[in-house]
């Protein structure tokens, strides 16, 4: 049978066969398992059959947990359903895993294995997940690379049909999900001839329907429950037999042959390692290359772990062997060991037991840990544990791959030793994120793979920040089936995208002998060896490397392609690899623009072709010296006057050495210092704005809508200019109070991302050239030297009396230092602004309580965090608990704050006699609601402090210790819309009903942002997002509403850029209430699609159009009789379509399905206009004072 | 009764009124009301050369942006497996309209580059125009680029299109030729069929206090057909090709007026998006109650009546003109 060769990632195989065999899929987006229900529904929408001729049903839910009960009921009624997960995800869906599994109900859900948060969240791939399930009956079976994760998705489907056992088929997140290869892919007569149609009817049979009524779910009582438990375990029993059986007949059908437990090796080997997962294919390859060498070493690969079958555990093992290594991608802590180390010992016992081992001697067997959140595995380190394994006491419960100095658990290994097939092609690209790499790269690997004979893999590794961020590529082409599942570490090819890289990474560390170098270069091969630093030379000559260098800028811009240099780069790699021959390698790649690009237009291909016909020519070898002659080398990651552990420990993770940090290095519970990201000066900007104070207005407009903090504004007195750098700008204050003062507006010329929406908003223009505003963007390089000095001497400046200001215009607010700086936002981020305001207006008494999301990753990702500092040492002090749990994550902090404050109220008034009188009245009966007088108790709380130091009573220690909560806190509850409207609405619903002081800020950008633009309940009716491919079919919810029937909760729906002053009213007025409040704030995204320097105005399109109305409920209001609810923008008196067709979003959906699209804005259309009735309606009615007035007049007039 | 009937592109009309290119033009709905309300022919809103090739641009660069750059992220949207992109949504309009009305339909480009336009032309043939109108929307803005260069690009514009058509080909120019006759007579050479005249280039706005340039598309009142009147009489007869005014024809008299200078057709649009559709039909209605108030026969009766070499005084069209409007000037008048 003629199967197609692919090459495509681990996702995307799974997906292909669960999308086939299964009537429904509940989903809900998680990283890294998204992409599978991001293709089923894409699928579906296109209409494409499973193997019944049907489309199957893909349902987005609010939550696993809601996915995992969708699959429960379509389960229960007969469908064939699975689902896709990773991490937090998985535990979510815990509870109904244990009903799924005790109702004996086959079904498959597909993991890719990832990190469970503890200390910090990761979103990269260990199996803390997957072993967070083990006691939930589901069976777990594990695959190893992207053909197994097809195969086995196969495979775990058609056995769990008969087992009624359901599966976990897992595999690692990003290693094996995100990797791609080249696999055979099965095709629709395969998965016939493994589904057995009979055992599909037998499930359907079993489904509850009226016809045939019976009762599942009761409810059991100490009578009963045990033995019915232990009904079950017949089936566990057969479960390892049928899931061989099913392997069986695979093997028959397709060819290719898998085992409960695999053994690789030597028939007699003395030291074997156990494990699963990608680990296990590097192990393979080791073990392969050790044998070669008469190494006496094997591998079992495990595949079900779960049923264990110890019958076929001790058959997969060599009878000679006397060491074993189980190496589990996990942590338990305290437990006598890692879950697969003690099933294995467990295992091994019972064999010996029993009679059924196969060693004359008991193997030593002791456990390791590895590769925890996708921490490098190598052959290397296989290496380290074989050599581990040959000492007479090896060491137990060890961990490879790191170095810990704290409780010495790791083991060494020699670092240089290497697997590599020196046949293969192995290429690294350096590539920023903006410039296509990525994509170019992978298809590269389907030219490759599908063109030629060779086998192909690819990984790609991203940076942490969102803007600005760089991409690695690690390539591998040759003939032999490539097993390496980690990052090539010697590089025959490596190419340099951005030449801004060569001065912070050392890019050709990893290049070997003889290697090919490829630069992205401005300067011409003549030119370009003076500007390379000396690390980069000394690479180069004594690595003996071929150096070539392109202007791709200077290529792709001729080509009309902008900063896309892929395309360029790529077919440079062709030419000079030497992979394909030159003229079909240039076909094929020409044929690939064709199929990725075609369908969005001619225009768009051709540009592309374009940009391939001139690559070549503009290539230049460039001759190199002898001699290393330059006179700079890598810039040092971090300033020198930066604190020690900004220095020792975040400086090493900037400068990608953060595997090399030992256990001591790091905190050991998570805690870290804010203010960091001020000392990573990522210079990513070409063009950043500059200032002309003669035409400035002194708004404070660029300063609010500044998404990075780059744009800073101060007064200050005259005489400090005297110290001024030659270049410092300043102008008369635009303030009556400070008109005998100077005003300067300062840009932070090194942390700019040039995202230009302070131009856009900037609303001075030059009199003389209308084109030029009171800011400009300018080239950045001229000015980043004298920027640099000017930026320094600003914050140097001190900063302005918050009481001299009135916090509630934006012009006043621009002078307030923001708490929230240069974080790793995506450029133009619409969220940041608000963020970065909350910080302005209240960050010095701020606790954050941040849902996982966006504002948790550019707010806490490592290695650098914008919560910064103020010159007294306060600002925020922030915390991510999950996604689902934030409004209650930060009630729990309110409650503190509340229960010590209530606390430390009565401790005062204990202490009256020790503390005078007076303070303790003061202290108790100060007015906080101005920032004076916060700044006043501020003041009475050092003195109480003062006064009770050297007191040694219980209650004046006490008091000591909580004294500060004497002083008014602020708590932010902040998070985006996935969060708010959909997995944590019923926490956010529980807290507003609470009546607590808390203060909630919904990001709201109308889609799952961070996980990569999936639907959620805040998308807007018409707009296309994953999960909703064929546009949502129903309107946005209305969560202001909701939460306003309460009549208890400040609610406020704000947008920036359509009313600014209006934002920072609401924000203040909700942190004014005594209260839950609630601020919605509409946030432009990069997942709408549109240029976001135009982010502002289209908020304020948003809000003209009236699908973004402006309001305000304030329950104070009611109180004095008068009506809540305020409405602030005016009618709509924009067409809908003028709004939303500037963003692709919407466009997309005309363009694709232009009946649907008018359809669904007509149902928009109409959604807006009964909104702005209803809250018409509202903002109209005659309050309770007007209404008990009204009823007074007509008294008096009878 | 009177014969309404006027000869234009080689095509038997039922009367002069014929729709110009606007919004309206995008439905079939409303192609379908034109005919009801006696349109003889619609000249399909424009496929902009622009346009096209910015849409295209613009959804690549918007469902790249920011992708495969952040591992949680990889890309933001889901691949839709077609957009209708280039002329699809155009050629279904004609396709559906042709299937819907009577009346002949006029494709419409609007461009200046050859590229891909002939192939455009070619497809709407296919798609069942009965003609082509070619909307050469052209603003020289360099100090280096001759009127002879211009020149060139609209003659060298219309070959390419006649060469790839056998339907007829309209071409709608602007005023702003240096010696117009001399133009017109070059793009007849070049395989014009017929002139429409003329373009009405949207002037753009101050916005003194955004101080902004701001487009603001004003509608035509009756005025503005003095210029199509004057041109039209100057070129009827002079150059062998069909002529259509656009332009400031609002009521039964404009297209009268158009009528008597030498145009076989009179084209409305602002007429239409200020009164509704159902304005052609008043328009026909009252212009054949003028007819038969005053005795005309037929259209082609009054074609060219008053055109400069059919009025006695062949000056008043010229600078002698000029000179005696600004004389019977009175301010405040």
């Amino acid at each position: 049978m003629e199967r197609p060769r692919t090459t495509l990632d681990g996702n995307e195989a799974v997906a292909k066969v669960a999308y086939m065999v299964n009537d429904v899929a509940a989903i809900y987006p998680i990283t890294p398992s998204s992409p599978m229900g991001e293709w089923m529904d894409q699928w579906a929408a296109e209409g494409q059959k499973n193997l019944w001729g049907c489309v199957p049903h893909v349902v987005e839910m609010q939550s696993e947990a809601g996915a995992a009960a969708t699959a429960h009921g379509a389960l229960q009624t007969g469908s064939l359903t699975t689902t896709f997960t990773a991490s937090q995800g998985l535990l979510l869906m815990i509870p109904n895993m244990f009903k799924i599994a005790g109702e004996l109900t086959p079904t498959v859900f597909h993991v890719t294995a990832r990190t469970v948060a503890a200390h910090a969240l990761s979103i990269f791939g260990d199996h803390g997940d997957v072993m967070a399930v083990r006691s939930t009956g589901f069976g777990l079976l594990a695959s190893n690379s992207v053909q197994e994760a097809h195969d086995l998705a196969l495979i775990a489907h058609a056995a769990t049909l008969e087992a009624r056992v359901p599966f976990v088929h897992f595999f690692d997140g990003f290693r094996t999900s995100h990797e791609v290869n080249k696999i055979e892919e099965l095709v629709e007569d395969d998965m016939h001839a493994l589904i057995d149609e009979e055992l599909v009817r037998a499930h359907r049979a079993r489904a509850m329907t009226p016809d045939r009524p019976v009762l599942r779910g009761t409810a059991q009582n100490p009578d009963v429950y045990f033995q019915a438990r232990e009904t079950v375990n017949p089936y566990y029993d057969a479960c390892p037999g049928v899931v061989q059986k099913t392997m069986d007949r695979f093997a028959q059908v397709v060819g290719r042959s898998y085992h409960l437990f695999d053994y690789v090796g030597a028939p007699d080997a003395e030291r074997i390692v156990i494990l699963m997962g990608s680990g296990a294919e590097t192990a393979e390859e080791t073990v392969d290359y050790l044998v070669k060498q008469g190494e006496m070493v094997g591998v079992v690969k495990v595949r079900l772990y779960r049923p264990f079958s110890v019958a076929h555990f001790v058959q997969a093992l060599p009878a000679t062997v006397r060491a074993i290594g189980v190496l589990d991608r996990t942590k338990e802590p305290g437990a006598l060991g890692e879950p697969l180390y003690q099933d294995v010992v467990t295992a091994l016992s019972e064999a010996a037991a029993e009679g059924t081992a196969p060693f004359k001697t008991a193997p030593k067997v002791v456990g390791g840990r590895y590769g925890l959140s996708s921490k490098e595995f190598t052959p290397a380190m296989v290496k380290g544990v074989f050599d581990e394994l040959a000492k007479a006491d090896p060491k137990n419960r060890f961990t490879i791959g790191i170095v810990d100095d704290v409780t010495h658990t790791s083991i060494a290994y020699d670092p240089a030793f290497s697997t590599e097939d020196p046949e293969a092609v192995r290429a690294i690209f350096f590539g920023l994120g903006a410039d296509g790499t990525v994509g170019a790269n992978k298809n590269s690997i389907k030219i490759i793979g599908e063109d030629t004979p060779n086998n192909a893999q690819g990984y790609f590794v991203y940076d942490s920040r969102k803007s600005g961020s760089m991409t690695t590529s690690h390539l591998r082409f040759g003939p032999r089936p490539i097993r390496s599942t980690y990052l090539i570490e010697r590089a025959n090819f490596v190419a340099c995208h951005q030449f801004s890289f060569m001065e912070k990474v050392d890019v050709l560390k990893c290049a070997e002998k003889g290697a090919v170098f490829l630069l992205n270069s401005i300067y011409s091969p003549d030119e370009v060896w003076d500007h390379l630093p000396r690390t980069a030379q000394r690479h180069i000559i004594e690595k003996k490397l071929r150096f070539f260098v392109i202007d791709g800028y200077e290529v792709a811009k001729q080509a009309g392609m902008g900063g896309r240099i892929n395309t360029v780069m790529q077919t440079c790699f062709f030419a000079i690899s030497g992979v394909l021959p030159r003229a079909d390698a240039i076909e094929s790649i020409k044929m690939a623009i064709k199929k990725t690009y075609g369908k969005r237009g001619e225009s768009v291909v051709k540009k592309n072709w374009a940009a391939v016909d001139m690559a070549v020519d503009h290539m230049h070898e460039v001759t190199v010296p002898g001699e290393v002659t330059s006179s700079f080398d890598l810039r040092p990651p971090v300033a020198a006057e930066a604190p020690e552990f900004v220095k020792n420990v975040t400086g090493k993770i900037l400068a990608g050495d953060g595997d090399l940090l030992p256990v001591s290095a790091l905190p050991d519970d998570g805690t870290f210092p804010t203010a960091t990201t001020q000392w990573e000066k990522r210079n990513i900007s070409l063009e950043i704005p500059a200032w002309d104070p003669d035409v400035c207005i002194q708004c404070g407009k660029c300063v609010l809508v500044c998404p990075h903090g780059v744009i800073r504004a101060k007064v200050y007195d005259v005489a400090l200019l005297e110290e001024a750098p030659a270049t410092f700008k300043s102008a008369v204050p635009k303030w009556k109070q400070f008109k005998d003062l100077r005003y300067t507006l300062q840009v932070a010329p090194e942390d700019c991302t040039g995202c230009t929406l302070c131009v856009q908003v900037c609303p001075a223009k030059n009199k003389q050239e209308v084109r030029l505003k009171a800011i400009n963007m300018v080239d950045q390089a001229p000015l980043r030297e004298p920027e640099v000095v000017n930026w320094d001497f600003f914050l140097g400046l001190p900063e302005v009396d918050r009481n001299a200001l009135s916090l509630g215009m934006v012009k006043d607010v621009q002078l307030l230092r923001p708490l929230f700086e240069f974080s790793g936002a995506c450029a133009g981020c619409g969220e940041t602004p608000y963020v970065k305001l909350v910080s302005q207006l209240f960050g010095d008494r701020a606790l954050v309580a941040n849902a996982t999301g966006c504002s948790s990753i550019y707010g806490g990702n490592l290695p650098t965090t914008p919560w910064a500092v103020d010159a007294d040492g306060r600002g925020p002090t922030w915390s991510n608990s999950l996604f689902e749990d934030n409004a209650e994550f930060g009630l729990g902090m309110r409650v503190t704050l509340d229960k010590q404050a209530e606390y430390a109220r009565a401790l005062v008034l204990q202490l009256e006699g020790v503390l005078g009188g007076e303070l303790a009245h003061v202290l108790l009966t100060a007015d906080q609601t101005t920032e004076a007088g916060i700044l006043e108790q501020r003041k009475r709380v050092a003195e109480l402090k003062a006064r009770l130091q050297g007191q040694s009573g219980f209650e004046a220690r006490e008091l000591l210790s909580i004294a500060d909560v004497l002083v008014k806190k602020s708590v932010w509850i902040m998070g985006g819309d996935g969060w708010a409207y959909d997995i944590g609405y019923g926490g956010l619903d529980h807290v507003l009903a609470s009546g607590r002081n808390v203060n909630i800020l919904v990001l709201d950008t109308e889609v799952y942002s961070n996980t990569g633009g999936q639907c959620s309940k805040a998308t807007p009716r018409g707009a296309v997002a994953k999960f909703a491919a064929a546009g949502k079919p129903t309107g946005k919810k209305d969560l202001g509403l909701m939460a306003m029937t309460y009549g208890t909760a400040y609610v406020a729906k704000v947008a920036m850029g359509a009313n600014d002053m209006h934002t920072v009213k609401a924000l203040r007025e909700a942190e004014a209430y005594d209260g839950p409040s609630l601020v919605i704030a509409y946030s432009h995204c990069i997942a709408h699609g549109y240029n976001l320097a135009m982010g502002m105005d289209q908020q304020k399109a948003a809000v003209q159009s009236g699908h973004w109305p402006l309001f305000r409920f304030d329950p104070r209001l009611a109180a004095e009789g008068k009506n809540p609810f305020q409405l602030d923008s005016k009618a709509p008196s924009i067409p809908l379509k003028e709004y939303i067709y500037n963003e692709t979003r919407y466009k997309m959906l005309a363009l694709s399905a232009p009946d649907v699209a008018e359809a669904l804005l007509h149902g928009a259309e109409a959604d807006v206009r009964e909104r702005w009735r209803l809250y018409e309606y509202l903002a109209s009615m005659p309050a309770e004072g007007d209404v008990v007035a009204a009823a007074a007049e007509a008294v008096h007039a009878e | 009764m009177q014969n309404l009937t006027t000869m234009y592109l080689g095509m038997k009309l039922r009367n002069p009124l014929v729709v110009s290119p606007s919004p309206l033009c995008t439905s079939v709905d409303n192609i379908r009301r034109m005919e009801d309300a006696g349109a003889a022919a619609v000249v399909l809103h424009s496929l902009f050369e622009e346009q096209l090739r910015q849409e295209s641009n613009h959804l690549n660069e918007n469902l790249l942006q920011g992708t495969d750059a952040f591992a949680e992220s990889l890309s933001y949207f889901p691949d839709l497996s077609e957009y209708r992109l280039g002329p699809d949504n155009y050629l279904e309009l004609i396709r559906r309209a042709k299937e819907t009305v009577d009346i002949p339909i006029i494709g419409s480009l609007n461009g200046v580059s050859e590229g891909g336009w002939t192939e455009y032309a070619r497809l709407m043939e296919e798609a069942g125009a009965d003609a082509i109108e070619l909307n050469e929307y052209f603003l020289p803005t360099s100090p280096d680029m001759s009127d002879g260069q211009v020149q060139a690009i609209y003659e060298d514009l219309v070959r390419s299109v006649k060469a790839n058509v056998a339907i007829p080909v309209a071409v709608k120019i602007a005023p702003f030729f240096t010696a117009l006759p001399y133009a017109a007579k070059r793009l007849a050479d070049a395989g014009a069929d017929a002139l429409v005249l003329f373009n009405r280039f949207y002037q753009p706005d101050f916005d003194l206090d955004a101080l902004e340039v701001k487009p603001d598309a004003v509608l035509s009142g009756s005025s503005t057909l003095r210029l199509r009147l004057r041109w039209v009489a100057i070129l009827y007869g002079n150059v062998p090709v069909d002529l259509a005014i656009t332009g400031g024809v609002h009521t039964h008299e404009d297209v009268i007026k158009a009528m008597m200078a030498g145009a076989q057709v009179a084209m409305m649009t602002s007429a239409l998006l200020r009164n509704g559709i159902g304005h052609l039909t008043r328009v026909r209605d009252d212009l054949i109650r003028w007819m038969g108030e005053r005795e005309y026969d037929s259209i082609e009766m009054m074609q060219g009546s008053m055109s400069q070499r059919s009025v006695p005084d062949p000056a008043a069209f010229e600078r002698a003109n000029y000179m005696r409007v600004i004389t019977s000037y009175t301010p405040g008048g």
